[in-house]
């Protein structure tokens, strides 16, 4: 503006050059907020530091280290128990081999957690449809329904599941009361049992993204494309998964990484023979006791969810983004 | 012109069916398991008639009784634990502008979400082993620093949450009217807190009670919880005892998750 | 006025958000006395800097330069709590789990006032709101209007040497907001209190204040009576902003408080002269348009043009017309029973100024 500065109030002097003074207020209250966020913060990172976050370094310390003779370890630098993940060392003649041993737990792991995220999506989807296209009040209870099973105890939901499925359980009694079979069928300790499990106690994560996606859902969308005359089969592979791709990712994602992770599940279900890689690692620490080997284990199981995760945030930002 | 000649287009072939099987399938096993807690008989699948029975083995079952008892102090020290370190940190996290280590902090507080239990299992085995040979003591303490940690992230999200909600101009306000920043805090914002604090601790006593990975890594020999004597139990024979102490550890979890949730609509 | 007349004084006061290229000044040096028991409005348009303005006196925020004096004394060590100032705000910001007498005690309470001092006070308060019977009701449980009221009893309480209000009466319907402002002005003349009033309603602001400051982009245009800002706007923001306005360009004679000024259409006519304007120069030239009248002739007239349309408004009628020497004007009349329209678009019409009726502009 190049019009002169009316003269405001002609009876009040010259503003007092407080510049440096004022600004150091606004600076200094500036760093009172940091320090204050740090300071209420800082207990809860002694707690996690110690208890959470600080272990996982000694473990990273630990893989390099030789296995003590009766578990623990010796403070002595070794490739030992990285080694041992992929590869073994024949005790006769030494020559190295790959860990078949490892590889089929591995393996078995990474299907057992694909099979049960496609199981999920499978059963997740259409519960997930159906709870979205609910009324507004009821949708809020079958949201209930899918959530209550999620906080109650895993090893209850896995114990349930065993109940139903073993020797003498529910599904054996019965068939074998109705003459159908005459010997129980053995579910137990199989592949099946473990994908059972963890399919039944994983669902509700699978569910919940998908139904967040699907609320969102433009609904004239579709009728949009019902009116272009496409089918119910169309509509859905070419108008709702394009949209709910990125619940569907979510939830994916959200199912393999406990999955691959799973410990409880395999241990009851599975029994000692078909292990995941949360048994094989707990292995390293108690019979086995090649603590070295175990850390290593624990470590990749870690990068391989670190992947996972960060695939999976880098959809919700771009998620995010898009809704914009 | 007929209401049922009109074209659902929210119908997809199939769902509903498939959807109702799900829901089913999630519950039909949990309803047995509360339902044969209360046979009459060893079987779980022959209903001898209604009996209370294996609730009053469990109860006079000493190693449950200790189990339950050290479920509860540890859950309860945890999460009253955590509750407090959580909003302290949700208070230091929440509404100020973006500082540098911010995301460090949010990171190292939702760690416990990321990593897989049996990782966090066997790092903390590893460290705890050393230090309860350094320094001799393995009583409780260990059990309830680990469940501390992990309940942090359980805390923290629903009192964040609320946090964020909360109109700053209610504390600018009180600040206006003469009340010094901890009496601002004192009447108004720990007043207009509490839900997501009661939630919180809440989530916290569950995760705590529920948990089996950690724990079997961390606890001392004799310092079981309810949930890893189930697990060891599982491994020999199984026993309609575990069918009641499920169904009464499942009646807990249920009516906090229902309280829970009730607050948060309370709140909506 | 003098020193002891004056409550609040802002003296060269700067706010700048955010650093570097994202630099935003909200304030420019701004400075302003606000006197004694005066009901101060600042009118201007949304983010020109109202809110950030009171923010700084109330001392939530620290100005980047300049000072704030209460009663002659610098305050910007002082935190919000320890200023004698209290704020309406404008989303009243009342304590949702807390009584209506409770949110009107809390100030009280936080100075560390008696037990019995505080109960009368808020029963005091509590009858010059009208709220006695709503008291022990939840502040989620009253209306909108009751809400406002409440506001500012709380604000009243502690009986603060300035009361700041942001935009108080904004969220309230029509007729809410006349009664309102009839109140505001009853407790603000009972109460002897320096209100400053924020609004960017311009008849909000001409029928309450005793003097207006018109804001625009983070400073302060013009300070004056609600009259000396309507009749005598200097700046073209100004008269535009408030009210309707003609704007020509002359060419001012001769200066002084009342100048003389040559008109496009060569008419020469006094005008008021904005202070310390030199002359000869071009200006720019503001006109109310019920400061000027159709004449069916030619003949004395300030300005002559074409009658282009007639637009009815009930209350008065408005006659656009295509100036002979370039652009339009709107000449404004009120209508009054009995009275036919005579004239019809396409006509040549004259139009006449009042005495002081033009307004010269700084810019
Ligand atoms: N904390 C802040 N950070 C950055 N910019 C801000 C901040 N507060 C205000 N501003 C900016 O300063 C300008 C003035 O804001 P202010 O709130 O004072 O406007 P206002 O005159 O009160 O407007 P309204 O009538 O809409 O309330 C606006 O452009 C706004 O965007
Ligand atoms: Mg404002």
């Amino acid at each position: 503006m190049h019009a002169p500065k009316p003269s405001v109030d002609a009876s009040h002097p010259a503003p007092a050059p407080a510049r440096t003074g004022a600004l150091n207020l606004a600076d200094e209250a500036r760093k009172r907020e940091v320090r204050t966020s740090w300071l209420l913060s800082a207990p809860a990172l002694l707690v996690l530091v110690t208890a959470a976050s600080g272990p996982l370094l000694i473990v990273l310390v630990y893989s390099f280290l030789a296995a003590g003779d009766y578990g623990g370890v010796v403070w002595s630098l070794s490739g030992e128990g990285w080694f041992k993940v992929f590869l073994s060392r024949d005790i006769f003649d030494d020559t190295v081999g790959i860990a078949d041993a490892h590889l089929t737990i591995f393996w078995r792991s990474v299907r057992l957690s694909m099979l049960t995220t496609l199981i999920c999506i499978a059963l997740g989807f259409p519960t997930a449809w159906f709870i979205a296209t609910r009324s507004r009040e009821s949708r809020n209870v079958w949201l209930f329904l899918i959530t209550i099973p999620f906080w109650t105890n895993l090893l209850i939901r896995t114990f349930a599941i065993m109940e139903v499925i073993r020797s003498e359980g529910i599904v054996n009694t019965v068939l074998m009361t109705a003459g159908v079979i005459e010997r129980p069928i053995q579910m137990m300790y199989t592949d099946f049992a473990i994908l059972l499990g963890m399919a039944y106690v994983y669902l509700p994560l699978m569910v919940l993204p998908l139904y967040a996606a699907m609320e969102r859902l433009d609904f004239r969308l579709i009728e949009a494309a019902y009116d272009l005359y496409a089918s119910r089969w169309r509509v859905l592979r070419r108008i709702v998964v394009p949209l709910v791709k990125p619940g569907l990712i979510a939830g994916s994602i959200l199912v393999f990484i406990p999955s691959l992770g799973a410990y409880v599940t395999p241990r009851v279900l599975g029994g000692g023979k078909n292990m995941m890689l949360g048994n094989l690692i707990e292995l390293q620490f108690g019979q086995g006791r090649n603590w070295p080997l175990g850390a290593a284990l624990s470590l990749t199981l870690l990068v391989i969810v670190m992947v996972a995760l960060i695939f999976y945030v880098r959809i919700v930002q771009k998620e995010a983004a898009s809704r914009e | 012109m007929s209401e049922r000649a009109s074209f659902d287009i929210r119908r997809m072939p199939g769902f509903v069916a498939i959807a109702l099987a799900t829901f089913l399938v999630l519950y039909a096993p949990i309803v047995t398991l509360v339902i044969y807690s209360f046979n009459a008989g060893m079987s779980v699948a022959l209903w001898e008639g209604f009996s209370w029975r294996w609730y009053e083995a469990a109860m006079h079952n000493q190693q449950i009784q200790d189990a339950a008892v050290r479920s509860v102090i540890v859950a309860s020290f945890a999460s009253v634990f955590a509750t407090v370190l959580a909003t302290m940190a949700a208070l230091g996290t929440t509404r100020v502008r973006p500082f540098r280590g911010q995301t460090t902090i949010y990171a190292l507080i939702n760690q416990p979400l990321m990593v897989p239990e049996i990782v966090t299992g066997v790092a903390l085995l590893i460290v705890f082993a050393t230090v309860k040979q350094a320094t001799g003591y393995s009583g409780l303490g260990y059990l309830i620093l680990a469940h501390t940690a992990f309940c942090i992230p359980f805390a923290y999200l629903p009192i964040r949450a609320r946090l964020e909600g909360l109109d700053r101009s209610l504390e600018t306000a009180a600040a206006d009217l003469y009340a010094t920043p901890w009496r601002a805090f004192r009447r108004v914002t720990l007043p207009l807190m509490m839900p997501g604090i009661v939630a919180g601790a809440m989530l916290a006593f569950v995760i705590s009670l529920d948990d089996v990975v950690i724990t079997e890594f961390v606890k001392s020999a004799g310092q079981d919880t309810l949930p890893t004597y189930m697990l060891g139990q599982l491994r020999r024979a199984v026993t309609p005892e575990i069918n009641a102490i499920s169904t009464v550890l499942l009646f807990i979890s249920v009516a906090i998750v229902s309280a829970f949730f009730v607050l948060n609509r309370k709140k909506a | 006025m003098t020193e002891s007349e004056i409550s609040i004084r802002v003296s060269g006061v700067t706010k700048t958000f955010g650093e570097g290229a994202s630099a935003f000044h909200a304030l420019s040096d701004v400075s302003v006395d606000i006197r004694k028991n005066e009901f101060f409005t600042l009118l201007g348009p949304s983010g020109c800097g109202k809110t950030t303005l009171l923010r700084l006196i109330a001392g939530f925020d620290h100005p980047t330069s300049g000072r704030i004096e209460l009663d002659g004394e610098d305050i910007s060590q002082l935190a919000p709590f320890q200023r004698p100032v209290n704020t309406v705000f404008q989303s009243y910001a009342l304590f949702p789990h807390m009584t209506v007498a409770q949110n009107i005690g809390f100030g009280l309470e936080m100075l560390d006032r008696p037990k019995a001092e505080v109960a009368a006070t808020v029963a005091q308060m509590l009858s010059l709101v009208r709220m006695e019977a709503l008291a022990d009701r939840r502040t989620d449980q009253i209306s909108g209007g009751q809400q406002q009221r409440v506001a500012l009893a709380r604000a009243l309480a502690p009986h603060p040497k300035v009361l700041l209000l942001d935009e108080p009466l904004s969220a309230l319907d029509y007729k809410l907001r006349k009664d309102m402002q009839i109140e505001l002005k009853r407790l603000q003349s009972e109460t002897g209190i320096t209100f400053v009033f924020v609004t960017h309603d311009q008849e909000e602001a001409l029928t309450m204040s005793d003097r207006i400051a018109v804001m625009n982009q983070g400073t302060i245009l013009q300070i004056g009576s609600p009259r000396e800002i309507y009749d005598r706007p200097e700046q073209r923001f100004v008269a535009d902003f408030i009210g309707d306005s003609n704007f020509l360009e002359a060419e001012l004679l001769t200066g002084g408080a009342s100048g003389r000024l040559r008109l496009g259409s060569g008419h020469e006519i006094e005008a008021s002269v904005p202070e310390g304007m030199t002359a000869p120069r071009r200006v720019s030239v503001s006109i109310r348009p019920e400061h000027a009248a159709l004449t069916s002739g030619a003949e004395d007239a300030a300005l002559t043009g074409t009658l282009k349309e007639i637009v009815y408004f009930g209350t008065d009628t408005h006659y656009h017309v295509a100036l002979g020497s370039g652009g339009s004007f709107i000449v404004r009349r009120q209508n009054s029973r009995g009275v036919t329209e005579t004239l019809e678009p396409g006509a040549a019409v004259g139009i006449s100024l009042g005495p002081r009726s033009v307004q010269v502009l700084r810019d």
